[in-house]
């Protein structure tokens, strides 16, 4: 019976994750140094995708480099500020279509697979950009 | 019933011909906008689900301004009897799914010892519609609102004579769900329950309502579905369902799952399920196999 305890006791810690708070998806996607490299390969992925690169024709693609490395850092609660648009603003009257907003999902996730994140770790950061497409898909 | 069929297929045709006019150009056929594995896989009754339960998702990879379609085969092979499945299903704008299924049951052996004939096969054909009500299982991660769907399935066997002998009522019915899901992202879960109200036999291969119960009676089906990788989700299913008929007692329905998605054109599910009692044999156990073709 002690050994089962015992069992339970060393097993918990593992269930319950290593402190699974909001504070470490910064950390767990290798903090500013790492999403920035994230933010530069997705992008990259955006240019190169004929799904979605004409988008980005009239952009200025190191602005959007920045802000998103800003918001980014920001939605995975690391310690950054959000000064650019609004997601509303910014994709106002380019009439994207849920089509468009998950080609760049799926670059997304290709840069994170990239970038070695952890599977269960770009889900995390997914669902919270998820809901973005209320605001930026318009058609 | 044929006319049933006949304004289900002729709504379609009109949704599907006044699409192009009625969406500006954002619209356009068979887009595979959507995310890898979020149309589902074909339900053993043709709709986009899981293998034995229904989901909330419309079937396909359209989005809301495209369609989607596909084709799948199922088989399942138990220890005295054998089931297998076809069928045909559209998604249209993400909003409505129409779906065709093709059942045969092989009564194998214990048509024999029943008197009817080894092999003796039963047949259904299942006209399937889904229509999404609210929500969006997969964007609305920062609530927890479901995506919402009912839907029907009309069932005709081609076995009626048996059906009557057996204590079935009827050989012809009609199942009436609601579905709900949601995909809790952050934890790579999505989870469906469904509301079924039916007075099928055995998924209606041994007719509609029995000399036991003869009413619809409501039904359960709830799946469970982890995401390890884009491609790949295992999970667990159960399904209820009447027992109507007091020579086969009727048991309900589980399976554990893997389905690996190759691309948004194929994927393969494969399940242990326990199918219980059918008729005379109890435990029936073995092999769930599907595959899925689609855009």
């Amino acid at each position: 019976m002690r050994k089962i305890f015992k069992l339970v006791a060393l097993a918990l810690p593992l269930l319950c994750g290593p402190a699974r708070s909001q504070e470490t998806l910064f950390d767990e996607m290798g903090g500013k140094t790492g999403i920035d490299h994230l933010v530069d390969i997705s992008v990259d992925k955006y240019l190169a995708d004929p799904r979605i690169k004409d988008i980005f024709s009239e952009s200025n693609i190191d602005r959007i480099r920045s802000e998103l490395k800003d918001q980014f850092c920001v939605v995975a609660n690391g310690p950054c500020q959000y000064t650019g648009h609004s997601m509303a603003a910014a994709h106002k009257g380019l009439h994207l279509t849920n089509a468009n907003f998950n080609a760049l999902v799926e670059d997304l996730q290709d840069a994170m697979d990239e970038c070695a994140i952890a599977f269960a770790v770009q889900n995390r950061f997914l669902a919270r950009l998820a809901p973005m497409q209320h605001q930026v898909v318009t058609r | 019933m044929r006319l049933c069929v006949c304004v289900l297929f002729v709504g379609v045709g009109l949704w599907t011909a006044g699409a192009p006019a009625r969406a500006d150009e954002a619209w356009s056929w068979f887009d595979s906008g959507k995310l890898l594995a979020t149309g589902g896989v074909s339900e053993i009754e043709g709709a986009g689900g899981g293998g034995l339960a229904n989901w909330a998702l419309i079937t396909g990879y359209g989005t809301r301004d495209s369609l989607g379609a596909n084709l799948y085969y199922t088989a399942v092979p138990l220890p005295d009897y054998s089931l297998q499945s076809a069928g045909a299903a559209i998604g249209l704008d993400d909003r409505l799914e129409v779906s065709y299924a093709w059942q045969e049951f092989d009564t194998e052996n214990v048509g024999a010892l029943l008197g009817l004939g080894h092999g003796f096969r039963f047949h259904q054909n299942i006209f399937g519609a889904k229509l999404k009500l609210m929500g969006d299982a997969v964007y609305d991660q920062d609530s927890w609102v479901p995506q919402i769907s009912v839907g029907l399935q009309h069932k005709e066997n081609d076995r009626a004579a048996v059906i009557a002998a057996v204590g079935g009522k009827q050989s012809v019915g009609t199942d009436y769900y609601l579905a709900i899901s949601k995909l809790f992202l952050a934890q790579s879960l999505l989870v469906n329950a469904t509301l079924r109200e039916t007075k099928a036999n055995q998924l209606g291969l041994l007719g509609f309502g029995g000399d036991k119960h003869n009413e619809y009676s409501s039904q359960f089906e709830g799946s469970i579905a982890y995401l390890l990788s884009r491609s790949f989700a295992i999970g667990a299913e159960f399904r209820t369902k009447p027992s109507n008929l007091s020579i086969a007692h009727e048991d309900d329905a589980w399976d554990l799952f893997a389905a690996y998605f190759f691309n948004k054109n194929l994927s393969a599910t494969l399940a242990y399920t326990d199918l219980g009692n059918i008729v005379i044999r109890d435990h029936q156990q073995g092999a769930y196999l599907s595959l899925q073709a689609g855009l």
